[in-house]
């Protein structure tokens, strides 16, 4: 069936503004299309709203659901029209197409657009982030910063192989192994591990700061209303690394009173030892840690 | 001797070739310089290193052990013959410029045909090897709890899945077709370092060995990313992994270097830029990240191994180290990477377009504006793999940018290849299906990626499954669909024998169904909170990680009728395709399958590009009355 | 080639092919894994009681190990009353599980001092020496015993790096230096819970965290609870 490209005539051009069809269908498709998504996929989109920062993210996420639509039903209508009119009658000789090289209209035109939605992103999503950091983590020195972090409750995550614990300074440094957070109280969150490069994702907060070791890294996020929520680490740290999760807590302020009076008590035997200094084998309170490497004697 | 008196030497017997320089040999000696190395380094090396009594192995017996273990596999192929020959005087052998046999094919070969042909069954071989660690890892994630490997034993599954895949595929178009189509596409005999090619696949070929045996050492736990501060404390399968990507990175490396020496210095007359095949275009803009990206990763893995041999602390904070030393090193590489996974891609699907929808390529200055604007802007976005690492604040805003900029070249090909459609005369042959599931697979790639440059929407998504399931329908529907375009496109043209297109069809259907089967539901599965590279998940996920995991099992077993169509269409049926079997314009299907060992008769004079359709005849190769050229 | 030549090469290809890819499979379903000790029940019924003896080693020996000088847990098997290198244990669910920890090896100390503190037994404390415990100096812990999921944390003391008659190789007697650390903990629903240790006790790696640490056999395992 090798026909003879050289002998292919062309194939009669048509005067169908296939264009201007194409252009119309896929209007009509976007304006029933998009208010679909939005209405009805919408509402389930990931993380929620259990934190004002897992609102804000889902929010984002919503407005790309719904500009993406119409960049999908511009593709499905033009390959659907395209593939089925422009298909090549069966024949034995293969026709040639029009020989068109170019349209400086059409170049214009796509370049104005996705420029126009590339930059319409990027400032959406800056936005986004610059209002309340989003729940990402911000290094050391977060420039992002929601209003009344001078005053948020400050909590540590602490990453180690394999378990997350947590250090609350203003319980006079206790450690526990589970993450209660009081209700409606912008948390400060400052994550640093002890050893290889960890991930503290709780995903219904929205929250996801990388836990390296002798860093801070700070992230905030304003709780709302008493939830649970799931702590999993999202940075390949080893063996156990699939292992490492736990459910965390937002409790109403009365609970995390007594929450807190209870492990105060249990932490209490362990905390002279935990006063001490590094040198001494303490960990008392402090933003990073840089423990020895091996503390095997001899 | 002369290069047609070499040709027409009648060629040794079977057993004094099996004695020569050859794969055989190679491996001989592969294995004996491999005891050398180890035994070297525990003699030697070992005794004065007595804090590494406690762990009861020698790390520099590893590395030692697997470069004596090259060294033996490249001196076995013969890749030391004409330096040693020359120095001590002798004149060259040319054994590698055989022209004629099938033994060519298990040694070191100059014929650039031959090394692609070596590169295609190559690089076929460890596809597979990812392919089968791919189906392991979703065998485990069939239950939320139950452990089908030990946990430690499925990291290292991973591992391997995700490195071979990456270093493999990095030159699974440049290696197999570049090498054989570039010559001939700019009007050429030969690439420019035609033993250099060779060398590129046969280092490929040796990573490969490299990494499959990691196994025996304990596994890696560290994933293709291997981050450094657990990488320092892994077992000593972690050194197999960063010998691995030191061969990749010294291939890609040279590999690029001759794909840009040969496109720039050994054009036809009469082949100016604008009339070049917009697949040399892809593969100069993809070289050019090789060669610029490629030396970034073997440098950072020389730290690792410093870190852990030499007990230097480039990645330990607490000896004054960072670990964001690596991540940004890292990334450097990493993101120009994933480029040079999907630059020829594009390319490919923009070469096949006009072949089958019969139209030139439309926007032919855009096309390669777009290639070369991805290849430009793929430097500036790494840090987007970093943006809740704790990177400083200012940047994100900035690489956010970046990121979303690189979306406007890459939709300049999505232009040409849908205007090219656009009243064309479109026939669905095998070839052209998997160029349409590209950008079908691409687009929701793309679009995936437009979530994960968002800064607030990446909070949600990164670490997770729908990371995973954007690269897989990028690299995966991008480039491994169009690796089996360019198969059934050309491979008609490497053997001179057609391959069935019915079988074509049933894979090519099955495949893309099964496809999108398996990675659409990884980005629910990602929304709803599972990390990547985690054995157990929640309950509620298990129904759809087994739909994933059974719709992974079928596209693997899709991969078995593609194996089926090949062994059958080229070792049995041997119909013969012609030199023409898609009616194509293009320089290589105006010579006959498969193409003969010095290319062309005569050098041949091109007067336009290869899209010409509908715009009259092909010019012939030679015009009558052009200046006579090399014979 | 004759057509049948062909076929039976593609046949060998084919087993050869499928020979390697099941040897592959079945090895990586071993390696860096434990065979699984099933503790035997003392008083069966609705809440049964299980004892377990376990011992931590500072050098697992040739006989237990490829690796001789890797740290480990061994766990006694009371019909033989041999100690293996066994680290996944089935336990039964609902019951009351007694541990005893013999432990022959040296203090590296804690990288966390907060995982000195006993918690998740039985009045959350245990016994060292037969002294109740509540917190363990974290610059003497040895080794931990952690199940993360079950909330169990403890820390064990090391014997003094001056003490006589220290254990080489394992298994270790008795007669040689030991510490003793005794606790009793509850199952509840079934389940697959992993345990590990957080001391960085394996000598020779950066991090401590290196080998044994991160095996599943010497310093990490599964409670297997089942119903």
């Amino acid at each position: 069936m090798a026909a003879d490209p050289a002998a292919a005539p062309g194939r009669p051009t048509d005067s169908t503004h296939h264009g201007r069809r194409v252009v119309i269908a896929w209007l009509v498709l976007s304006a029933i299309a998009t208010p679909l998504v939005a209405i009805y996929v919408g509402p389930h989109i990931p993380p929620g709203n259990a934190s004002v920062q897992a609102e804000g993210q889902t929010f984002d996420n919503q407005v790309m659901t719904a500009f993406v639509t119409p960049v999908l039903c511009l593709m499905a209508v033009f390959f659907g029209y395209g593939l089925i009119l422009f298909r090549a009658r069966r024949s034995e000789t293969i026709l040639d197409g029009p020989p068109i090289r170019d349209d400086p209209r059409i170049r214009l035109l796509w370049i104005v657009i996705t420029s126009a939605m590339v930059l319409f992103l990027a400032g959406f999503g800056t936005y986004e982030l610059l209002k309340d950091g989003a729940g990402g983590g911000q290094g050391p020195n977060p420039i992002a910063q929601p209003a009344g972090y001078r005053s948020a409750f400050q909590v540590q995550v602490v990453g180690q192989q394999w378990q997350f614990t947590y250090r609350y300074p203003s319980l006079g440094g206790m450690e526990s192994n589970s993450l209660l957070l009081p209700a409606n109280t912008l948390v400060e969150l400052h994550i640093t591990s002890l050893d290889v490069v960890h991930s503290f994702w709780a995903v219904e907060l929205g929250l996801k700061a990388d836990a390296n070791p002798g860093v801070d890294n700070v992230v905030y996020v304003k709780t709302k209303k008493p939830t649970t929520f799931h702590v999993r680490c999202a940075e390949l740290c080893g063996l156990w690394h699939g292992y490492m999760f736990n459910n965390g807590r937002v409790v109403s302020s009365a609970q995390f009173a007594s929450w807190a009076a209870q492990e105060q008590k249990i932490y209490a035997s362990i905390k002279p030892f935990m006063d001490k200094s590094p040198a001494d084998g303490g960990a008392p309170y402090a933003h990073t840690y840089l423990p020895e490497p091996t503390r095997r004697a001899g | 001797m002369t290069m047609t008196e070499a040709a027409a030497a009648p060629s040794p017997p079977l057993w004094r070739r099996l004695l020569g320089f050859n794969l055989l040999t190679a491996i001989v000696l592969g294995v004996g310089g491999w005891y050398i190395g180890w035994y070297g380094a525990h003699k030697i090396v070992a005794p004065s290193l007595d804090y590494f009594g406690d762990i009861d192995y020698n790390e520099l017996s590893v590395y030692f052990a697997y470069i004596g273990g090259v060294l033996g596999f490249l001196v076995g192929l013969g890749f030391l013959n004409y330096p040693v020959r020359r120095l001590l005087g002798y004149p060259p052998s040319l054994r590698e410029k055989e022209t004629a046999g099938w033994t060519r094919y298990f040694g070191l070969c100059t014929d650039h045909k031959v090394v692609g042909i070596q590169y295609l069954w190559g690089i076929g071989l460890f596809f597979f090897i990812g392919g089968l660690n791919a189906m392991l890892i979703r065998t485990e994630l069939l239950s939320p709890h139950h452990q089908a490997f030990p946990a430690g034993t499925y990291l290292t599954i991973v591992g391997i899945h995700g490195t071979m895949m990456m270093g493999i595929m990095t030159s699974g178009i440049l290696g197999p077709f570049a090498n054989y189509l570039i010559p001939i596409m700019i009007g050429a005999r030969r690439m420019a370092f035609p033993r250099i090619e060779a060398l590129t696949f046969w280092l490929l070929m040796a990573a490969g060995a490299v990494l499959t045996t990691t196994v025996f050492f304990g596994g890696f736990p560290t994933g293709w990313t291997g981050y450094a501060p657990l990488a320092t404390e892994s077992n000593p399968g972690l050194d197999n992994y960063v010998i691995f990507f030191a061969l990749v990175g010294l291939s890609m490396t040279l590999l690029g270097l001759n794909m840009i020496a040969t496109i720039l210095t050994m054009r036809a007359p009469g082949l100016t830029w604008t009339r070049l095949p917009i697949f040399v275009w892809g593969v100069l803009s993809t070289a050019v990240l090789m060669v610029l990206a490629a030396p970034v990763l073997i440098a950072t893995l020389g730290m690792v191994a410093l870190d852990r041999t030499a007990q230097t602390t480039f990645f330990i904070p607490a000896a004054g180290g960072s670990n964001y030393l690596y991540e940004n090193l890292f990334w450097i590489f990493g993101h120009p990477e994933v480029y040079v996974l999907a630059l020829p891609g594009f390319a490919i699907v923009l070469e096949l377009l006009p072949v089958f929808a019969r139209k030139p390529l439309w926007g032919y200055r855009l096309a390669v504006a777009g290639l070369l604007g991805v290849s430009l802007l793929s430097w500036f976005v790494w840090q987007h793999h970093l943006f809740v690492s704790g990177i400083n604040g200012d940047l994100r805003g900035f690489y956010m940018l970046s990121t979303e900029l690189i979306s406007i070249p890459t939709g300049l090909t999505f232009l040409c290849g849908m205007m090219t459609l656009w009243r064309g005369n479109i026939r669905f042959t095998v070839p052209m299906l998997f160029v349409l599931a590209w950008f079908f697979n691409f687009l929701i790639g793309g679009l995936s990626g437009v979530f994960l440059s968002d800064v607030p929407s990446d909070v949600t998504t990164h670490g997770s499954f729908f990371s995973m399931a954007h690269f897989h329908y990028t690299i995966m529907g991008g480039l491994v669909f169009t690796f089996f375009a360019a198969i059934y496109y050309w491979v008609p043209k490497m053997t001179g024998w057609q391959l069935n297109e019915r079988l074509g069809k049933i894979h090519f259907w099955s495949m893309f169904l099964f496809f999108n089967l398996t990675f659409a539901p990884l980005f629910a599965v990602g929304f709803l909170g599972q990390p990547r590279r985690t054995p157990v998940y929640p309950n509620g996920l298990q129904f759809l990680n087994d739909w994933v995991s059974i719709s992974a099992f079928c596209l693997g077993a899709s991969m078995l009728v593609f194996l089926f169509n090949l062994v059958w269409s080229l070792a049995f049926v041997k119909k013969p395709a012609g030199a023409n079997p898609w009616a194509s314009r293009s320089i290589e299907f105006q010579l006959p399958s498969p193409v003969p060992v010095h290319n062309f008769d005569r050098i041949p004079v091109f007067s336009g590009d290869p899209y010409g359709y509908g715009e009259g005849p092909i010019p012939s190769l030679v015009p009558a009355g052009s200046p006579a050229g090399r014979e | 080639m004759r057509v049948g030549v062909k076929l039976l090469l593609v046949a060998v290809v084919v087993v050869a092919a499928g020979v390697i890819i099941g040897f592959y499979v079945s090895n990586l379903t071993t390696l860096a894994g434990s065979p699984t000790y099933s503790v035997p029940v003392e008083k069966t019924g609705a809440h049964p009681v299980v004892n377990l003896e376990l011992q931590t080693v500072a050098a697992v020996g040739p006989q237990l190990s490829r690796n001789p000088d890797w740290v480990s847990y061994l766990v006694k098997d009371s019909s033989s009353g041999q100690w293996k290198r066994e680290t996944v244990w089935d336990l039964p669910a609902h019951a009351t599980i007694h541990v005893t920890i013999f432990n022959f090896d040296g203090a590296s100390g804690l990288r966390n001092p907060y995982y000195g503190r006993a918690q998740g037994m039985v009045g959350n404390r245990v016994l060292v020496d037969g002294k109740p415990t509540t917190a363990v100096d974290p610059n003497e812990a040895s080794h931990t015993f952690a199940v993360p999921a079950l909330g169990i944390i403890l820390a064990i003391p090391g014997v003094a790096d001056d003490a006589k008659n220290q254990c080489g190789y394992a298994p270790c007697a008795l007669a040689h230096a030991h510490r003793t650390i005794k606790f009793t903990f509850h199952t509840t629903t079934p389940g697959h819970f992993r345990w590990q240790c957080f001391v960085p006790c394996a000598a020779g790696w950066i991090d401590g965290f290196g080998g044994p640490m991160q095996t599943i056999g010497y310093m990490d395992g599964f409670l297997n609870v089942k119903a």
